[in-house]
């Protein structure tokens, strides 16, 4: 059932007026009012989202609502119009935008408090909201790609927001171009995916119409394969910028010198699962693309396992929570791979509450330590942060995937769906990356909250624990955490899989290819992630000393891990300084410079003793001259005067 | 309004005219006699956008006069869908540049008068459909830019207006080379240019491609293309702000619609062959080959003159793929190039204006102290990355994917360059915008009235024609569409010619 409803746009207009008064007036109307409108206009935004998920709730499996805006772009055959959709899968995905987004946007008015430039700061929140849920809510690819970059600009303002540090304004540069790689690619498969059509007659990018063609995407050749593989590739590309994989990951630890809402906001909760969700929404290209798909697991896998391993060792906390943001994608990746597309965003849901939390509290206490972000600096908070500290290990719990917290039910899906597709060898690296999951996040809470304090002494006065407009979305995002997972129970349990089966008119169902037994792979998982929970136990709270030997012994090893497996420098070495010395030396020098102009300047031998007339001419009446020309032109319109007279 | 396309040609004349008849003491007026003469202008221009009816290929608001009929010449202005943006953004442009050229304070007298002779030169180029007229106009159009960045110009302005002079000049003789062999050597000798493309299948294969290429590199140079384009950075360094912006924002789309105008329309048979590496290859050199030079410019200026260049490659690409979306993009790039780097000028010249120097290592933290001035910056630096919401991402995009269907390998290229693009343009914002403040700059006032003025329709036009670009769209599509049609039919007329 497909149900115009024009109040979609009200999920956007809200975001929008937002943008707008702070904008415009958020300088002059001060801090009171941009605390109000920044955060309400998100609630507002909600509301309207939950009642269009009543909406979907009660209407027959498989029903949409839309509103179609006006038409977009018309040129010769193209045609694109901005048109809203919500059906079950974007109807999950705006629920999580809007409602962690107003919590966050709330936390935000604390956390920000006493930043000069708060109204920019909730301009850039309010645009980045706006723009994610134009990702969302797109009918068409090309519309979608307006939220894609969008949030990518957003990103940019806000990993940027302190620009006075030449820091963290390079992060934040470094972040949108790594991102551009992407997005050629994101272009280039909807290129394709247009190229394809066309040779069927049709020129959409109307996820109605695509889905219709898949077929013919699917059975259209191009370079010794078919469309529908190398549109999903090419879009895939675009998906490991924004969802920050391999080989693109690397803007998205830079990114935490952004404030730390940002980071719980953008670079954990909403947008860089767009990739997840884009593939979710072209589920139908992508099961026509198993190539593409096998690309799309093992990267996630490979992904969620290397990003674990930085985790291990990293001592910022904001660093770990960065690594580990990598590693949980990769998780939603493999899922999305294994063509468990409800999966994949189970579990984009679960870890928007819990790695939101993860990355609020952390905010918390850097809030509370004045900026400190070493947990080598920390220690034994537990009592003075307590809500901090208890909300914390919630999600901690989730993320580590312990029964009955949300991230159990949604990791376990994940490997369940990935040893059920055969990629038995994916499957292990997934549950091997679980164990170091909850090792690194244990450690994390060790570190932090337990132990002897190594906080510096000037700071260990003025401790104290968040105000409430921080500790509501604090206990908000717990209960979520907590309980968030239970909409997707296994199956034959109370309610089973109700997630799943809400999905399944647009993503589909899962369909095994090898039996395994869910009891015994569920069991592997959580065992591993419980030996995590020991070693890092036996690490940092009875053997304290031992991780410092196994440094020293293992310095090779650790010092891989601690500088990132020097990826970045690779970068540099290999991509960036070469292209600089193209285009200065051989480009700019050689051939602008000495080739061309060499020949134009020889060519011109007159022009320098021409350059003599010209001096004399400056120096002579600019007038005359300009009066000389103007009579030829008169002459001429005289002339064409009196032939017309005549 | 039967001479509306007179009238929009010569107002500016006739404001040229007052200002050098004035004595040579009012020297605070001619600005707004100048500033009053292109108002006219956009009046038109906005009535032309209005009754403009979208539904036709025809000429529309034409003026028919005979002028030297032994020589079959004739005095015949109309605008269809090829053009009829171009006069608007000439209309836009010419208007806000005069407001741009306030900070000019030496010999404003001849200045605003030559800047008004250019408006009209500019403006008859695009309504003319004689290319005899065509022609005159062209020329009109070359001695003013010349004295405005001789004698109004930088340090080596010299050197930049003869560089100029020189490219353009040689320019020149070749379209008019080719516009007396399309006379002799046609079936009925005519300059009017309807006429010519209807007498397309009359001329041989090989005369179409010599001419083709004559007219191509006459208006390579103009576009500029690859590898004519080095006289742009220099003229466009030495030019006063607002001479940059009329040159940037009108004067460079006169090559790519030359193209359009005359070898598509008039020689389709050659632009189906030759276009594929004339203007694809080109183009694709063009946009990376721009974006790299662009990479490596330590002047502000010279840095968004070599972006300039980079982003007009994506007309000719657009133009070389023969397909309804890719010219549909390319028309509409020349337009919203036009706006964009109109603000990307402006704003080198606030800065300009104030440290007298455009050395990009030599600022730094400058949102500090004009955050108005930098956010405006930031505005236009992604609008000319292409970025969705805004105007450019409409046009690139329906190039892009309109090459994707005939020039994959070069679109690979051309899309790559957006990530280049963004490169150069956010060091170059981090380097002069972000970062720790330069205390030096410290009395620096934001943006005044005047810029703002000049900045914010153009901001407007961008914002609009990215979520309704229909607004320019809708002109071009139905004359584009048929030209396209044209130039896809040729080769069966030229093979027909050859038996």
């Amino acid at each position: 059932m497909t149900v115009e409803f024009p109040a979609l746009t009200l999920i956007l207009i809200f975001p929008a007026l937002g943008v707008l008064y702070n904008l415009f007036l958020g300088y002059r109307t001060g801090r009171g009012a941009v605390s109000f409108v920044g955060p309400a206009v998100m609630f507002v935004a909600f509301a309207v989202a939950s009642w269009a998920f009543y909406e979907i709730m009660v209407m027959p499996p498989g029903s949409v609502l839309t509103y179609s805006v006006w038409g977009w772009i018309e040129a010769g055959n193209f045609h694109t119009s901005i048109g809203l959709r919500i059906d079950a899968l974007s109807a999950v995905m705006t629920m999580i935008v809007t409602g962690v987004g107003a919590l966050i946007h709330l936390y935000s008015v604390g956390y920000m408090a006493h930043d000069e430039d708060f109204a920019r700061y909730f301009t850039y929140l309010n645009l980045f909201a706006l723009s994610m849920l134009i990702l969302v809510l797109a009918d068409n690819l090309l519309l979608m790609f307006v939220g894609w970059e969008g949030v990518g600009l957003c990103s940019y303002l806000l990993i940027a927001f302190w620009y006075t540090n030449p820091q963290f304004a390079y992060n934040g540069r470094k972040a949108f171009i790594v991102n551009r790689i992407g997005d050629a690619g994101f272009l280039l498969g909807m290129f394709t995916l247009i190229w394809a059509l066309s040779q069927h007659g049709a020129w959409s990018l109307d996820f109605l119409t695509l889905k219709a063609r898949a077929s013919d995407i699917a059975s259209t050749t191009l370079v010794g394969t078919t469309a529908a593989t190398v549109a999903a590739l090419l879009l895939f590309l675009g998906a490991t910028g924004k969802s920050a994989q391999i080989p693109l990951y690397v803007w998205l630890p830079d990114a935490m010198v952004g404030p730390t809402p940002v980071s719980a906001l953008i670079h954990a909760a909403t947008m860089v699962t767009a990739g997840v969700y884009m593939i979710a929404r072209l589920n139908f290209l992508f099961v026509l693309a198993p190539a593409a798909l096998m690309v799309v697991a093992t990267i996630g896998a490979v992904t969620a396992f290397f990003a674990a391993t930085i985790a291990l060792v990293q001592p910022d906390i904001k660093k770990v929570l960065a690594y580990s943001t990598i590693s949980q994608l990769g998780y939603m990746f493999l899922g999305v791979g294994s063509a468990s597309f409800a999966a994949g965003i189970f579990h984009v849901m679960t870890h928007a509450f819990f790695k939101g939390l993860l990355f609020l509290c952390a905010g918390s206490v850097i809030h509370a330590l004045e900026g400190e972000q070493d947990m080598n600096k920390m220690g034994a908070l537990r009592t003075k942060l307590p809500i901090t500290f208890w909300t914390m290990l919630i999600a901690t719990l989730a993320i580590s995937a312990v029964p009955p917290f949300s991230g159990y039910f949604s990791k376990d899906l994940i490997l369940e769906a990935a040893y059920e597709s055969g990629h038995t060898a994916l499957w292990i690296l997934g549950v091997i990356t679980a164990g170091l999951t909850s090792f690194y996040m244990f450690r994390l809470i060790f570190m932090t909250f337990f132990g002897e304090s190594r906080v510096d002494h000037e700071k260990e006065h003025h401790i104290h624990e968040s105000p409430p407009s921080m500790a509501i979305p604090l206990i908000a995002l717990a209960v979520l955490s907590s309980v968030g997972g239970w909409v997707g129970l296994p199956e034959g349990l109370a309610w089973g899989d109700a997630f799943a089966r809400f999905l399944a008119p647009v993503v589909g169902d899962f369909k095994p290819l090898v039996v395994g037994n869910p009891a015994m792979l569920s069991l592997v998982a959580t065992s591993l992630g419980g030996i995590g929970i020991i070693v890092a136990y036996l690490f940092y709270i009875r053997l304290p000393g031992l991780p410092v030997i196994l440094a020293w012994r293992l310095k090779g090893a650790h010092q891989l891990l601690l500088n990132k497996w020097y990826i970045d420098e690779l970068y540099n070495f290999f991509v960036t300084r070469p292209l600089f010395w193209f285009s200065n030396t051989i480009l700019n020098r050689g051939v602008d410079h000495y080739a061309i102009d060499g020949a134009v300047n020889g060519a011109g031998l007159t022009v320098e003793t021409t350059g003599e007339a010209v001096r004399r001419v400056e120096s002579g009446n600019v007038q005359h001259y300009a009066f000389v020309y103007l009579l030829g032109v008169l002459g001429v319109v005289a002339y064409y005067i009196y032939l017309v007279i005549h | 309004m039967s001479h509306a396309l007179t009238l929009i040609t010569f107002i500016p004349l006739i404001g040229a005219a007052v200002i050098l008849a004035l004595p040579a003491t009012m020297t605070p007026i001619y600005k707004w006699i100048a500033a009053i003469s292109t108002v006219p202008q956009l009046i038109i221009a906005v009535w032309l956008y209005v009754r403009f009816d979208t539904t036709t290929t025809a000429v529309q608001f034409a003026e028919h006069a005979p002028w030297m009929a032994s020589y079959h010449i004739n005095y015949f202005m109309g605008v269809d869908g090829i053009s009829i943006s171009m006069v608007l953004l000439t209309a836009l442009i010419c208007f806000i540049s005069v407001f741009a050229s306030f900070s000019v304070s030496r010999a404003e007298k001849g200045y605003y008068a030559l800047l008004l002779m250019l408006d009209t030169g500019m403006m008859g180029v695009f309504v003319s459909l004689d290319f005899f007229l065509f022609y005159i106009f062209w020329e009109v159009m070359l001695l003013p830019m010349y004295f405005l960045i001789g004698i109004w110009g930088g340090p080596r302005r010299e050197y930049a207006a003869i560089k100029f002079f020189l490219y353009t000049l040689l320019g020149s003789v070749l379209i008019l080379l080719a516009m007396l062999g399309l006379y002799y050597y046609g079936p009925t000798p005519t300059f009017d240019m309807t006429q010519l493309a209807a007498n397309a299948s009359g001329y041989s294969v090989s005369f179409q491609r010599i001419v083709w290429i004559a007219l191509f590199i006459g208006f390579a140079i103009k576009i500029p293309a690859f590898p004519f384009h080095t006289w742009l950075p220099d003229a466009h360094v030495e030019a006063p702000t607002a001479i940059s912006v009329i040159l940037a924002g009108v004067l460079l789309k006169m090559g790519t619609y030359g193209i359009l105008r005359v070898n598509f329309a008039i020689l389709p048979a050659a632009s189906h062959q030759l276009a594929w590496f004339f203007l694809g290859v080109i183009g694709a050199i063009n946009i990376v080959y721009g974006a790299m030079c662009a990479m490596a410019q330590t002047d502000y200026k010279k840095l968004i003159a070599y972006s300039s260049i980079s982003h007009m490659g994506y007309v000719m690409l657009g133009a070389a793929s023969f397909t309804a979306a890719g010219i549909n993009g390319a028309v509409l790039q020349m337009f919203n190039h036009g706006t964009i780097t109109a603000m990307l000028f402006i704003l080198v010249g606030v800065i300009y204006d104030r440290a007298h120097h455009r050395d990009i290592g030599g600022f730094g933290g400058l949102a500090q102290q004009m955050p108005v001035y930098a956010g405006m910056t930031g505005f236009a630096f992604f609008a000319g990355m292409g970025l969705p919401g805004m105007s450019a991402f409409i046009s690139e995009v329906l190039v892009l994917i309109g090459a994707w269907q005939t020039h994959p390998i070069l679109t690979i290229f051309a899309a790559a360059t957006a990530i280049l693009t963004a490169g150069y343009l956010l060091w170059t914002y981090q380097r002069i915008y972000l970062g720790p403040f330069n205390e030096k700059y410290k009395a620096f006032p934001d943006l005044s009235f005047r810029e703002a003025f000049c900045l914010v329709p153009l901001a407007v036009i961008v914002l609009i024609l990215g979520v309704y670009p229909h607004a320019i769209l809708g002109l071009l599509n139905t004359s584009l569409v048929h030209l396209n049609q044209v130039v896809l039919a040729a080769p069966a007329t030229a093979v027909a010619m050859l038996h």
